[in-house]
């Protein structure tokens, strides 16, 4: 078992539901309750993820991130180090390519609210902010929780991209994913298998979660 | 039924777990050891040579193994490797010319490929490659592996051998090519190819030993391994003194042991 891959794997994961929490819940909102004309352009391009093959974006991320392109310069003047190949460029990957597995589950929670509850907060003179914690929220939270279960398990297993913009840099980019691949590379198919168990189990519960929050995603106010 | 108060407090706790979460997240890494970007040829030598560096330094370097030709375009691309260990100097001198480098590094090792075959298939290894030939010719072989010639050196001298022996086109819609040498090697010794060529380093490491027999490819077949090391621009104290390291007997009796031919004119 790589213990570090492991730790960075989760560190990767643990961060990327960390940013996209707020992000989601913002975006989700937004387009559960707003029509506005382009809507369904936003929403494509937040799926697109989703059919895109993993090296297509890997591709245009090292063109956009490269240390040729200038938000890799910029990056590399600001701190001092460069954005591909390294967990900082890894983490934005992370973030963009899940937006669809934290936005859909959140966006299907907000909309599962009754118009009328929402109505009624408002009209009682709750602002947005209060409305969003003691309306929105309580009710959207079987939607909120399975965007993060399911953003924290497709972090572990994604593959394609972390192979293209990370490189295999033990502690830095080595994911365990990146680590099963290396380990059957070096006939290690032992360690290889333990990895592969724990990311089964991993991805199972995380499967079992959902469904046990979707079940509760409609649910009305009793 | 869900209270919203009860739930604001949860929400509460939740956030300032979450905020614990993340701190301990972002909390940077230790001062870490440096990064080596080893040819795939090395899999095995390289991680014996860094656990003798070990033993005697008490310090350790990190290990990612590839092929040659990506961790060049990652070291243009600012991959933050310390030393980079090429199976073809090219490579090396390459990335000195313009300037990724200290210098232009040393040779290390001189690299030969063997064509191996998992115990079982009907292909079995020679040097002159007749049995491939004849397997060929009798549509015994359905699957070669080699690595991909486009950017790694093993794959191209495998591709130089196989094209002096008039094979390279009775082979090449039989081809199965590997990211890398070690996963063309772990692709030759799988049921599913009759065998492959593949580094010679490889084919005598213990792991392989276990799975097939291999033969030695005359050297004259293909241009010479010359394998080059190099330290980058961001090299550390630990990644010079590796490098001293492999240039030391005892790394050399490792190489040795691993079928490098030591370097003759070692510059």
């Amino acid at each position: 078992m790589d213990w570090t891959a492991l730790w960075l794997s989760l560190r990767l994961a643990g961060l990327t539901v960390v940013v996209l929490l707020p992000v989601g819940i913002a975006l989700g909102r937004w387009l559960a309750y707003r029509d506005f004309p382009g809507k369904g352009l936003v929403e494509a391009l937040i799926a697109l993820p989703l059919v895109l093959p993993p090296t297509v974006f890997g591709y245009y991320l090292l063109v956009a991130f490269g240390a040729a392109s200038p938000v890799g310069q910029f990056w590399q003047a600001a701190f001092g180090k460069p954005l591909v190949f390294t967990f900082d460029g890894l983490l934005l990957a992370s973030i963009i390519f899940n937006l669809p597995f934290a936005v859909q589950p959140m966006q299907r929670g907000f909309e599962a609210i009754p118009p009328e509850v929402r109505e009624a907060a408002a009209c009682c003179g709750m602002s947005p902010w209060r409305s969003l914690l003691r309306v929105d929220l309580p009710l959207a939270w079987p939607g909120i929780l399975t965007a993060m279960v399911l953003s924290f398990a497709h972090t572990l297993g994604e593959f394609g991209i972390v192979l293209m913009v990370g490189g295999s840099i033990p502690g830095e980019t080595r994911t365990v994913a990146i680590a099963i691949y290396d380990r059957v590379q070096a006939f290690d198919n032992a360690a290889a298998a333990e990895m592969s168990t724990l990311l089964l189990a991993i991805s199972l519960a995380a499967i079992a979660l959902t469904f046990a929050f979707s079940r509760r995603i409609g649910r009305k106010l009793g | 039924m869900i209270d919203a108060p009860e739930f604001l407090i949860r929400l509460r706790r939740g956030a300032l777990a979450l905020a614990a979460v993340s701190a301990a997240l972002v909390a940077p890494a230790r001062a870490d050891a440096p990064v080596i970007a080893g040819a795939s040829d090395l899999q095995f030598a390289l991680a014996e040579v860094a656990a003798a560096f070990k033993r005697e330094t008490g310090q350790g370097v990190k290990l990612s193994m590839g092929s040659s030709g990506n961790f060049a375009r990652q070291i243009r691309q600012g991959a933050p490797f310390q030393m980079f260990l090429s199976a073809d100097e090219r490579y090396v001198l390459d990335l000195a010319r313009d300037g990724f480098t200290r210098d232009e590094g040393t040779l290390y090792a001189v690299g030969r490929i063997a064509v191996i075959a998992r115990h079982g298939s009907p292909l079995r290894p020679d040097g002159s490659l007749d049995s491939l030939a004849a397997a060929l010719a009798a549509g015994g072989i359905s699957r070669f592996a080699i690595a991909n010639p486009e950017h790694a050196p093993y794959g191209k001298r495998a591709e130089e051998a196989l094209r002096h022996r008039g094979l390279w086109e009775a082979v090449r819609a039989k081809l199965v090519l590997g990211e890398n040498v070690s996963q063309a090697a772990q692709f030759a010794t799988s049921a599913n190819t009759q065998g492959g060529i593949v580094a010679y380093s490889l084919a005598l490491s213990p792991q392989l030993v276990a799975r097939g027999t291999y033969a030695l490819i005359p050297e004259e077949w293909h241009s010479p391994l010359r394998q080059r090391m190099v330290l980058l621009k961001n090299a550390g104290p630990v990644a010079e003194r590796f490098f001293a390291y492999v240039k030391e007997p005892a790394s050399r009796a490792i190489l040795r042991r691993f079928g490098f031919v030591p370097p003759v004119d070692a510059n």
